[in-house]
């Protein structure tokens, strides 16, 4: 599904990725564990395609389509989804609208039909119920005056709606409580199955308890150090992220 | 709510390029010489059929104006004005009145068609005898409009509707001659001959425009709306609307302009005059579209208006709304006089200007009455090399006790060459008044635009949906159908501002 080779990215001359080997089969859930500064976020940017981000070597396959020559948008109608950490607010634009322009958009690029204002607005409420978000967060304005949970839930409810191949979510889990951290986890594993993909981008081992990945992989300084099953994000919570970092100790 | 898939839509369809609008139709017209003096005054008001006092009423206004000059305190550029290269009045050719479509001008319906006028609609406009007693379409408010086809009024509809309420809506070259008594009361009473440069030029050379009378108790039957064109070449277009509301009345007046694509520079300078006397309401509407000239700023219109509204009677309410997205210079600002008690003045606007575009816009809210209020949201949108100001002036009167004004000032900038500003002016003279004034400067952010392409939507359609969210308080005051054309024409004007 994903295929990172060797990716080295760069913002302002700064290298930020040294080299990313990563691959996540379909129907799989990855973790990367890492801490701050390691390139996390960096990593889930360069894949969705942001701006002022320096691909400076390397390849990305996705869903065997080279991703780091395409437009945001193209990546995204490809099935690619950025969970963000901070969800950006659109003021007097409405979530339902902005949900099924997004939608459309995607189905348009995809030669699928467009949803009608009422076909769209039955899927959204169903989506809205299932991840207990209460209806009117779909009148609301994008982000706006929402609480952080608000804003997590709202990422996830997108994701439900836009049914990605590969959900990249960047520190979902940052600023959560521990109801809205289940909330946010049901949502992602109601997801699990042969056809969704997901790269689970958390410094704490917390999130990972309510979504369980197949693999977990430690970032730093721009790398992939250390991968292994699920136990290896209990035995970072144990001994830390120095154990994996000898000359940043 | 579909409006913004559809407006998604049509900046796909409109990605052809180019001004949508941007054709002119080659029509018979009978056309003065160019230049501007007492004679070609004369020939207008002759042409017109005018009684003395409208003739000398045009020549008064023409001896104030010769001692006029431009205002200079706007934030414009444009290379002077030769007010004797410009012809001061042209007809379409009358004929009599065609039976049906068939018998119409072809050049005039595919005009229409351009347009996209609904085919009946059509009919009327071009005069067909009888298509306007044609029963309406069973799921569209109904629209009555009155046609400006250069400065002749081609046809006015739903006359027969509106008569039955006793409303008057029809060019007012026409009310002149059916209601010369009411033109005569109310012409110039609210914009006055002398009251500047522009309006001065209009009172002179007027050639046509809506006029609306609503009577005493009577809520319009419908929403009364216009087309305005410029179709001739160096034809200035002075258009002069009265609009009379009598005591409990109501009426919604909407305006639509578009105009072909020329590279000369066309002058244009209407008059709006606005009264409403006690406990009525008048809603006017604008969404304004003339030709803004091209990517490199040649050509478009030239844009002068003076709008202005009297709240004459107490409890009486002037809403304003314009969305404002085409000429190549906008000087405008629909203004409130509120002297009843309890009188009420809005203004909702929105002023969008791309690649070398220039906009100063605002309103002035003169409080006279008692606990008058007003509230004025603009929002202003800057993009390429434009320059977008707002001005506005509130003022409180002495013996406005309890006056309160609420100001709204957002600006939007799009990219790094052009730009916005912020024009106050507030008087108050009376220490029981309430002023509220905001303002705010902001650019769409790189990662607004990012997360909506994250979402699957191209950079054109963030941008729209982004800039439709800035000004959606002023867009939810428009009549529904008007809002998503506003909408379209916001997302259309913005082609290409970004990456």
């Amino acid at each position: 599904m994903l295929q990172i080779n060797g990716l080295k990215a760069s913002i302002d001359g700064k290298s930020i990725l040294n080299g990313i080997d990563l691959t996540v089969p379909q129907g799989e859930v990855h973790a990367i564990m890492g801490p701050n500064g390691s390139g996390k976020s960096t990593l889930s940017y360069v894949l969705s395609g942001r701006e002022g981000y320096e691909v400076d070597g390397g390849t990305a396959n996705f869903d065997g389509q080279d991703i780091l020559a395409m437009e945001p948008e193209e990546r995204a109608a490809a099935g690619l989804f950025l969970a963000f950490q901070y969800p950006v607010e659109l003021p007097g634009v409405n979530n339902a609208n902005f949900l099924r322009t997004a939608l459309n958009a995607q189905r348009r690029a995809r030669g699928e039909a467009e949803l009608d204002a009422v076909q769209f607005l039955k899927l959204a409420r169903a989506e809205a119920k299932r991840l207990s978000m209460p209806d009117d967060m779909l009148k609301r304005n994008v982000n706006v005056g929402f609480s952080g949970g608000e804003k997590k839930r709202n990422e996830v409810l997108q994701m439900a709606l836009l049914r990605p191949k590969l959900a990249i979510l960047d520190e979902t889990d940052s600023g959560l409580d521990i109801d809205a951290l289940k909330i946010v986890a049901d949502g992602v594993n109601a997801l699990r199955g042969p056809t969704f993909s997901a790269l689970v981008i958390t410094h704490y081992q917390r999130l990972l308890d309510h979504i369980v990945p197949d693999r977990v992989h430690i970032l730093a300084q721009g790398r992939i150090v250390k991968s292994g099953g699920p136990e290896l994000a209990h035995a970072l919570e144990a001994g830390g992220y120095a154990a994996f970092i000898p000359e940043a100790a | 709510m579909p409006a913004v898939a559809e407006t998604l839509d049509t900046v796909q369809a409109a990605t052809e390029g180019g001004y949508k609008w941007g054709f002119s139709t080659d029509i018979e017209m009978e056309m003065a010489p160019k230049g501007l003096n007492e004679d070609i005054i004369r020939l207008i008001s002759a042409r017109k059929n005018e009684p003395q006092w409208l003739l000398d009423w045009r020549l008064a206004a023409y001896a104030v104006w010769l001692k006029m000059t431009e205002p200079e305190w706007a934030m414009l550029n444009h290379p002077p004005i030769d007010y004797q290269d410009l012809h001061y009045y042209a007809a379409p050719k009358k004929k009599p009145g065609p039976k049906s479509l068939d018998e119409v001008d072809p050049e005039l319906l595919r005009t229409y068609e351009k347009l996209g006028i609904p085919l009946r609609e059509r009919a009327i406009l071009a005069g067909v005898e009888g298509a306007d007693g044609a029963p309406a379409d069973g799921d569209r408010p109904q629209v009555a409009m009155d046609a400006v086809f250069d400065s002749v009024s081609v046809a006015t509809t739903f006359k027969s509707t509106l008569a039955k309420a006793g409303v008057i809506f029809c060019p007012i070259s026409e009310a002149v001659q059916e209601h010369p008594e009411l033109v005569r009361k109310y012409l110039g009473s609210v914009v006055p001959t002398n009251d500047n440069y522009f309006a001065a030029l209009n009172s002179a050379v007027f050639t046509d425009g809506s006029f609306v009378y609503i009577p005493k108790g009577v809520r319009c039957p419908m929403e009364l709306s216009t087309y305005f064109r410029i179709n001739a070449r160096n034809t200035g277009q002075f258009e002069r609307t009265l609009i009379i509301a009598e005591e409990g009345s109501f009426v919604s007046y909407l305006e639509g302009c578009t105009a072909p694509q020329r590279d000369e520079n066309q002058l244009h300078a209407a008059v709006v005059e606005l009264v409403a006397f006690d406990d009525a309401q008048i809603k006017y509407s604008t969404v304004q579209n003339w030709y803004p000239g091209d990517a490199e700023g040649k050509g478009g219109i030239y844009n002068f208006v003076t709008k202005r509204g009297h709240c004459r009677g107490a409890r009486s309410k002037i809403s304003w709304t314009q969305v404002e997205t085409g000429s190549a210079i906008t000087w405008k600002y629909p203004s409130c006089v509120l002297q009843g008690d309890d009188s009420v003045g809005e203004f909702y606007s929105v002023a969008l200007t791309n690649n070398y575009q220039q906009a100063d816009t605002g309103t002035k809210m003169i409080h006279i009455g008692k606990r008058t209020k007003s509230t004025i949201v603009s929002k202003g949108i800057s993009a390429g090399h434009s320059n977008n100001t707002y001005r506005g002036l509130v003022r409180i009167d002495r013996r406005a006790d309890g006056a309160r004004n609420f100001t709204q000032c957002d600006s939007l900038l799009i990219g790094d060459q052009c730009g916005a500003h912020t024009v106050p002016y507030i008087e108050s003279r009376n220490p029981t008044a309430k002023l509220e004034h905001e303002a705010t400067t902001s650019k769409i952010a790189e990662d607004q635009l990012f997360y909506c392409r994250q979402r699957g939507l191209s950079q054109e359609d963030a941008v729209g949906l982004i800039v439709n969210g800035f000004c959606k308080d002023v867009l939810k005051e428009l009549p529904m159908e008007f809002a998503v054309e506003a909408q379209k024409l916001l997302a259309i004007s913005l082609e290409g501002s970004v990456g």
